[in-house]
């Protein structure tokens, strides 16, 4: 180890953060946001008592948690300028860039783990909430917007924030699709110079200290919830 | 929408000539499996001891446990990958370095992919074990004590065989997710059934059809996996728990 080169950490890391970083930070809060919105509406349609929103919900998210996401990521990659064609109605499958197929596919495949997280905070809210929701007069989407979905996610935050980070250590995976985000670009100096040791080792230590620093920051947040509940 | 289908291209011979298509993905299965398979041992192994050692009474040993747990459980598990399979031998003794090098690259992916995966998996072990052990009641430890038990004798006899039934559960879903995670080997060049799906989909274009299978395949595994795990949650479920009562009926 006498000739690990610090100095190409140095040299890169402008290219580390502004290009890779800002790629991965991206991403996983693009994902967080329409992983949570779509997940909450797979979680309302799992739970709904009409069999023809619950099964095809049931059945995407158990799908999508049964393969590996490289595979999904393969799979986004290919479908997502054929459904992009489909909509456009353009004859030829459009362009797709690997930030944006990126940000589908995590939001698409997130959306699977926040929904399970968001129904059990949906069922971990007492019937008679809902309920009373219906007695005063308010319809459906006014008790879940009004009563009960407010409710679920203060419960679910810490949570829903760990899951945040696992998507922030995954979206590591656009490696496969060759994309610049933060292991990304470090893979493409290490080529580039032969530093492999030095840019995977500096890789590492940057995943570390951000993730261990959130989930930190996230058990202070629980345990700040936990007392005032 | 111009996509061209082709669902005979299973049937079709792959161009490295070891038969079809299908044959190609199947035997990737197995690369899949013999990889989980072997990580699944380490990861039991060691995390069965970093997670009993994590709720011992010895602070010093409770604060190792931690550190290991925290060091694998933040780091992208690719990334891992990248340090096992690139800086981990230029770590060892340059002989040794130089003898893993020189390995036939393909067993070289192989035990890298499964040390990787075996260390990955026994930290979220290590938690479930944890997790198992704080959730039986207090005075079973307490009644073990006073009958004279030593803490290894209270672990042993009293604490373990209790905690580990009630893990089977989780420690099912970690088994799909080893089988799933060994899909990220193929960074590091394990042709395992992602990889290869991914091959035939270079080789022959027929992109749908490849996925396809491989999905297929993958979910097929989890069934198996499911209905196996839950015959054996059934066969040593603990009497009198609420869970052994819900699968009896």
């Amino acid at each position: 180890m006498g000739n690990f080169d610090w100095d190409v950490i140095q040299r890169s890391l402008p290219y580390l953060f502004r290009e890779g970083m800002t790629f991965t930070v991206t991403l996983t809060l693009l994902a967080m946001v329409g992983g949570i919105f779509f997940g909450t509406l797979l979680a309302m349609m799992r739970l709904s008592s009409r069999k023809w929103l619950s099964i095809p919900a049931g059945a995407y998210v158990n799908l999508l948690r049964s393969i590996p996401l490289v595979l999904v990521i393969f799979w986004f990659y290919f479908l997502v300028p054929y459904i992009g064609a489909w909509i456009t109605r353009s004859p030829t499958p459009i362009q797709v860039g690997a930030f944006h197929s990126a940000v589908i596919t995590f939001t698409m495949f997130e959306a699977t783990y926040y929904c399970e997280i968001m129904r059990a905070g949906i069922q971990s809210i007492p019937r008679g909430q809902v309920w009373s929701g219906y007695a005063l007069g308010l319809n459906y989407w006014q008790t879940m917007g009004y009563i009960v979905l407010p409710q679920a996610f203060r419960n679910m935050i810490p949570v829903l924030l760990t899951q945040t980070i696992i998507l922030f250590q995954d979206t590591s995976l656009v490696y496969v699709i060759s994309a610049t985000d933060f292991l990304g670009a470090a893979a493409k100096v290490a080529n580039r110079d032969y530093r492999l040791v030095e840019m995977y080792s500096f890789v590492a230590v940057v995943y570390f200290v951000i993730s261990f620093g959130l989930s930190y920051l996230v058990k202070r947040l629980q345990v700040k919830i936990a007392v005032i509940r | 929408m111009g996509y061209h289908w082709n669902w005979g291209i299973l049937l079709a011979p792959e161009p490295g000539g070891t038969g079809t298509y299908l044959h190609y993905l199947i035997v990737g299965l197995g690369w899949t499996l013999l990889t989980a398979l072997a990580a699944w041992i380490i990861a039991l192994a060691v995390g069965a001891v970093v997670g009993t050692l994590r709720t011992t009474t010895n602070a010093w040993v409770v604060r190792l446990g931690d550190f290991y747990v925290e060091i694998f459980r933040n780091i992208p598990l690719i990334v891992q990958m990248f340090l096992w399979f690139f800086v981990f031998p230029e770590l060892l003794p340059t002989k040794w370095g130089d003898a893993i090098k020189q390995m036939n690259p393909l067993a070289n992916s192989y035990m890298t992919a499964v040390l990787c995966l075996g260390v990955f998996t026994s930290v979220r072990v290590a938690e479930q074990v944890r997790a198992g052990i704080q959730s039986l009641p207090r005075g079973q430890r307490m009644a073990a004590t006073a009958m004279g038990l030593t803490q290894y004798q209270a672990y042993r006899y009293v604490i373990l065989p209790q905690a580990f039934r009630i893990i089977l559960p989780p420690l099912t879903s970690e088994f799909m997710n080893i089988i799933k995670n060994s899909s990220v080997a193929l960074t590091i060049g394990l042709m395992e059934l992602t990889g290869r799906a991914r091959s035939m989909q270079e080789f022959s274009f027929q992109t749908f059809e490849a996925y396809a299978a491989a999905t297929t395949i993958y979910l097929v595994t989890n069934v198996v996996v499911v209905l196996g795990m839950r015959w054996i949650e059934r066969s040593v479920r603990v009497p009198g728990l609420i869970a052994a009562d819900a699968g009896a009926h």
